[in-house]
């Protein structure tokens, strides 16, 4: 490898021997293309005029009202697919046609980084295999369609409980087997290197244009950036363009499920201790022997036991604050922004919400906040109608 | 306690190697178990622990740890049972397991305590030779061997830092992939053998895919110091869990059969 991929003491590539040549033709080919003047305007082009970018900044006047600051929304929900996973998927999936690859392999818990990838293996025209826990599978009955409208195929997989963890398990191994002619899409800033480091850089435009859109339409730069964190890829798309602006505060939301006090909830970094899975060093849901938890969360694509080396370092350095919202304020701020914006919020991103709706009175009434609104919640109708149904059951 | 070293100069043959999962299907019946695999004519036992998320194993080995950790499995446990199997008999013992449970119980104590009870060394599954340095020095002055692995696409200049490191033996992977019994050996295992053969005098053993008394004799024939065979005894007790004598026989008579073809070469 060319680099130790680090962010602090985290990060890494902790993964057998077998899988060290693939991931430095991955490292190389990144490095290699991702300034490629030929690369980046295919990239751009697709990014345009496949996915829709760039996405408005959009200021929620009634919902502004509601909390009694400024917010404003980075509307990553109105992408191809409904959510920011696109970014990502088109830079790998391109990453991937440049090295010659003609498979592609991914994993997904919630469905949305499966349908982003099996989108672009159409677009590509690569076979696409979606592996993805069994449980994961029933509860996600339509993207799993989605999926296979677009030609991937879906694999269900067992493993301990049939989660997304389990889906990474499983994909890893199958790439472990194929690795001449496969390319794993890995769908958040975690991982072993260079993943964290190459999804941080084809999530990085959110934060890019939404740092100039405050500098357009507000004039100056916000006070703080909110955006929910599961393994933490859109979190880090949007915090990098702020890194350098120390007055502006950022914030990750995690899954605080049913209360972290509980112990079914998916706040890694509220709540986790360091520890090694899935090729990276990072905060992690574990007993006291190492065995990693399952998680619990009303959002399946923030049910992850670990999250991503850079937001661990973040952490640690103070630059980055990280709380937890619970599923019920969750499901609150979803109806609250149905109600008042017209706009249906993927419960991922409802978390940012959350904390916003809980800052109501906390914050001055000039404060300009920008939220990551990372994904739409067309997917999420039917679980919701069951939580409302099992709560007041 | 008896040395790797020691037991390749003495053996005029390539080396059997077992794996079992401690404490599958339970405790009792896997120290059983091992003891029969001893008794069967064992070289050396490569044992794992369990662990929630195990990416190099194929279906046979994962649901082994899912078996072993329902059955209450702790990395404490497993120590006492490694400690239960050396005084049964003094064999050589390498462990197979991944970086968190070590790094959760301590890397520096765990490799003293694996010592203390009479463990060889520590293969970690998910470590390669570019981090090794974060347990290689740590084994080491403890006083275990090291123990890493090669696959079929390492290239030459790594194998040579790799056998560099490696004072215990090489555990040569036969195939791209995990493990898991296959059909057919795999046909790039006999060109790795001679090439890790030509670059290094560390001893080499070969492991995954090896299902059979045949395709044990083809490794030995192709110059490997000793053969590790896992999921093809683990599938035994996978099919006879309601039957532990029938599964104990298999697991014998299996054993025996590989270990005469072994010394028949």
């Amino acid at each position: 490898m060319k680099n130790k991929g680090r962010f602090g003491d985290y990060g890494g590539f902790y993964v057998p021997e077998v899988l060290i040549p693939v991931l430095e033709e991955l490292e190389e080919a990144f490095y290699k293309y991702y300034k490629d003047e030929k690369f980046v305007a295919e990239l751009d082009n697709l990014s345009r005029n496949y996915a829709g970018r760039p996405t408005p900044l959009y200021y929620a006047s009634r919902f502004s009202e509601y909390v009694g600051f400024k917010v404003y929304l980075k509307r990553e929900d109105l992408l191809h697919g409904g959510a920011h996973k696109v970014n990502n998927t088109l830079g790998q999936g391109l990453l991937a046609k440049y090295m010659g690859k003609t498979k592609l392999i991914a994993e997904t818990g919630a469905g949305q980084h499966g349908l982003a990838t099996a989108m672009i293996g159409a677009l590509l025209g690569m076979e696409t295999k979606i592996f993805m826990g069994t449980t994961d599978i029933e509860r996600q009955s339509v993207n799993v369609h989605k999926m296979k409208l677009c030609g991937a195929e879906v694999i269900g997989v067992e493993g301990a409980t049939g989660t997304l963890k389990d889906a990474i398990n499983d994909a890893l191994r199958y790439w472990t087997g194929h690795v001449d002619d496969t390319f794993y899409l890995f769908g958040t800033a975690a991982g072993p290197h260079p993943y964290p480091t190459v999804v941080r850089h084809f999530q990085t435009p959110i934060g890019i244009e939404a740092r100039q859109q405050c500098l357009d339409n507000i004039g100056r730069l916000p006070d703080i950036i909110v955006a929910c964190v599961g393994g933490g890829s859109n979190a880090i798309g949007i915090f990098s363009a702020f890194l350098e602006d120390k007055d502006v505060r950022l914030v990750g939301v995690e899954a605080g499920g049913e209360g972290v006090s509980t112990g079914r909830h998916a706040s890694t970094l509220v709540a986790g201790k360091i520890g090694i899975l899935h090729g990276t060093k990072s905060y992690l849901l574990q007993n006291q022997e190492g065995q990693v938890f399952d998680t619990e969360s009303i959002s399946a694509g923030l049910d992850y036991p670990g999250v991503g080396p850079e937001h661990c370092m973040l952490k640690d350095i103070g630059r980055a604050e990280y709380v937890e919202a619970e599923d019920k304020d969750v499901i609150k701020v979803f109806d609250l922004m149905c109600r008042l914006e017209g706009i249906l919020p993927a419960l991922e991103s409802s978390h940012a919400l959350a904390y916003l709706m809980k800052s109501k009175g906390k914050l001055s009434s000039d404060t300009v906040v920008v939220a990551n609104l990372s994904g739409r919640g067309d997917k999420d109708v039917g679980i919701i109608e069951s939580y409302r149904k099992v709560t007041k059951g | 306690m008896k040395s790797y070293s020691e037991l390749f100069s003495e053996l005029d043959r390539t080396a059997l190697i077992p794996f079992f999962m401690i404490g599958d299907p339970d405790y009792d019946t896997g120290l059983e178990i091992v003891k029969t695999a001893i008794d069967s004519g064992a070289d050396i036992l490569e044992l794992g622990i369990a662990f929630s998320d195990p990416i190099a194993d194929g279906p046979t080995i994962q649901k082994a740890g899912i078996r072993a950790m329902r059955s209450g499995m702790t990395v404490k446990r497993a120590i006492e049972f490694i400690k239960e199997v050396k005084d049964y008999k003094d064999i050589p013992i390498g462990l197979l397991m991944y970086y968190n449970l070590i790094y959760q119980y301590g890397s520096k104590e765990f490799f003293e305590d694996c010592c203390k009870s009479g463990v060889n060394s520590v293969l970690v599954a998910d470590m390669n030779i570019d981090n090794a340095k974060e347990v290689a020095d740590l084994q080491r002055s403890a006083g275990l061997d090291t123990v890493f692995m090669v696959t079929p696409n390492t290239r030459s200049e790594r194998i040579e830092r790799i056998a560099a490191q490696t004072n215990g033996f090489i555990y040569s992977v036969s195939l791209l992939g995990v493990t898991g019994s296959r059909e057919k050996l795999s046909d790039t295992v006999k060109g790795l053998i001679e090439k890790l053969k030509g670059l290094t005098d560390v001893p080499v053993c070969v492991g995954f895919g090896i299902s059979s008394a045949e395709h044990a004799v083809q490794i030995a024939r192709s110059g490997a110091d000793g053969v590790i065979i896992g999921s093809k005894i683990v599938k035994m007790i996978e099919e006879n869990l309601d039957d532990k004598q029938k599964m104990l026989d298999q697991i014998s008579s299996f054993i025996s059969d590989v270990k005469s073809a072994l010394a028949a070469i």
